[in-house]
């Protein structure tokens, strides 16, 4: 029993990982990991809205009925992630207004309502917040990934701690700015994919279609 | 199923979406209310720390003043005139810019900005002299850079003839190419630099490249920075458009002629 628990929290992180397995969340992915510290907020407010969102359904499931279980679970996903718009606003100003519309853009987040309907419908309490925290860690780490090396690359920092100096300051470093453009979050995530398959090969996909091999010659 | 069993379904499902509905909206209305000084404090944070900029510009300048001597007033920019009806402490002009009610659409040809509307009223700041004489005036300017709206405060002498500087305080340029705006060697180029000629036709700007050294332009105009053509381009239609007709032409003209 403590294995698959500690299984429905890490499974998540490399073997199911929503991001680079089922390619979700990928729009905020893009957009919020320009630098570390607005992808570290915001792995944080998405592990938060996860955890509280799939407990918060797992507890109310059997009382839930199927016709409005989605609406049910919007309801409870939206409202949490207002809760969690204002109090970075209150908190955490500065930083909640680069994020601007994508702390509230988590409510369309796929990742969140996705666990909510495929996990914790069917689960209790404890592993659904452990399946919360786990997908929203497994976000998290492709995020912090991204948003380092795009920081890093693209502005020569870390957490706005300037680490290589760049030419325009008389350093030897030549800033690489198609990293602080969305594209270059695309070309990052789609490495990661490709590192993560190449090393598990079970993760890629068998394609849906194959090409039917011509048996007119046409000699 | 039967009909009972149904009916109670539907009574069931009604009840509990209508309890989670009320739960999260409490939830919802208990954070946002509690939360809401803090809120305020911010806002209000945020606009001290944007009069230190001024500030700051008017002390780059030569010409140290301290927070109680700004005097804030809201301009009327269809008339050009004061409008006391509103209250500059409570004024938010991004907020009145997007609201139909509260803005104008530019027409496209004078929309050399970039900004698609414009709020019917600007809050602007000014400084008076010993004799109570308009010594300087501050206004907010904003235009469409490369990639994000530039806003700045823009210091002008008592006439509304001469830029005395220009202060970038919020853009999303690229960092070391477009970005270079704030960078004080590059905001110099702002000090004291005549807007109109002789024949009061407006020629302040951003010199185009090719343009160069000795064009007529020359003495109204400033530098554009290599590899940033568009924010550079996009200062210079900022700077076109507020002090230009639609922006605070009027407001200017009557500073000039002394009715204020």
């Amino acid at each position: 029993m403590q294995d698959s628990k500690w299984q429905t929290l890490t499974r998540p992180l490399i073997d199911d990982n929503p991001l680079t397995l089922q390619i979700l969340g990928i729009c905020s992915a893009l957009a919020v990991t320009t630098a570390l510290d607005t992808a570290l907020l915001m792995s944080f407010v998405v592990v938060c809205v996860l955890a509280l969102g799939s407990g918060s359904v797992s507890l109310i499931r059997n009382q839930l009925p199927h016709s409005v279980r989605i609406i049910a679970q919007i309801t409870i996903i939206a409202s949490l992630v207002i809760i969690a718009d204002q109090v970075l606003q209150a908190y955490a100003f500065e930083l909640s207004k680069r994020l601007s519309v994508f702390v509230g853009l988590i409510i369309t987040n796929c990742i969140v309502l996705g666990r909510a309907e495929s996990f914790a419908m069917h689960n209790r309490f404890i592993p659904s917040v452990l399946d919360g925290i786990g997908n929203g860690l497994g976000y998290s780490l492709i995020l912090i990934i991204v948003g380092a090396i795009r920081e890093f690359f693209g502005k020569g920092s870390l957490l706005n701690v300037q680490i290589l100096v760049p030419t325009s300051q008389g350093g030897g470093f030549e800033p690489l700015h198609l990293m602080l453009l969305p594209p270059s979050a695309f070309f990052i995530i789609g490495g990661i994919i490709w590192l993560i398959r190449s090393r598990r090969p079970r993760q890629v996909e068998k394609p849906e279609f194959t090409l039917r091999r011509s048996t007119e010659t046409g000699e | 199923m039967s009909e009972a069993v149904k009916q109670e379904n539907t009574l069931r499902a009604i009840g509990v979406t209508l309890a989670v509905a009320f739960i999260c909206a409490l939830l919802v209305s208990a954070i946002a209310v509690s939360l809401r000084p803090i809120h305020r404090a911010n806002i209000e944070a945020e606009r001290v720390a944007q009069l230190q900029l001024v500030l700051e510009a008017l002390s780059d300048i030569g010409s140290a003043q301290s927070l109680d001597s700004l005097e804030a007033r809201v301009v009327d920019l269809e008339s050009g005139e004061f409008d006391d009806s509103i209250d500059p402490a409570t004024f938010d002009a991004e907020r009145a810019a997007s609201r139909p009610a509260t803005s104008v659409t530019i027409p496209a040809d004078l929309d050399v900005a970039g900004l698609k509307r414009r709020a019917l009223h600007a809050q602007v700041y000014l400084i008076r002299d010993s004799s109570n004489r308009i010594d300087m005036i501050i206004l907010p300017v904003s235009g469409r850079g490369y990639q994000s709206t530039l806003r700045a405060w823009l210091v002008l002498d008592g006439k509304g003839r001469t830029v005395l500087a220009l202060k970038f305080y919020q853009h999303g340029e690229t960092p070391g190419v477009g970005a270079r705006i704030e960078e004080p060697e590059w905001q110099k180029q702002w000090r004291d630099l005549p807007a109109y000629d002789d024949a009061g036709v407006l020629r302040i700007g951003v010199r185009s490249p090719t343009a160069g050294a000795y064009s007529e332009d020359a003495e109204y105009q400033v530098d554009a920075i290599s590899g940033a053509t568009r924010t550079a381009q996009g200062v210079h239609g900022m700077m076109r458009f507020w002090m230009g007709e639609f922006g605070f032409g009027l407001f200017l003209q009557r500073v000039r002629e002394e009715q204020l």
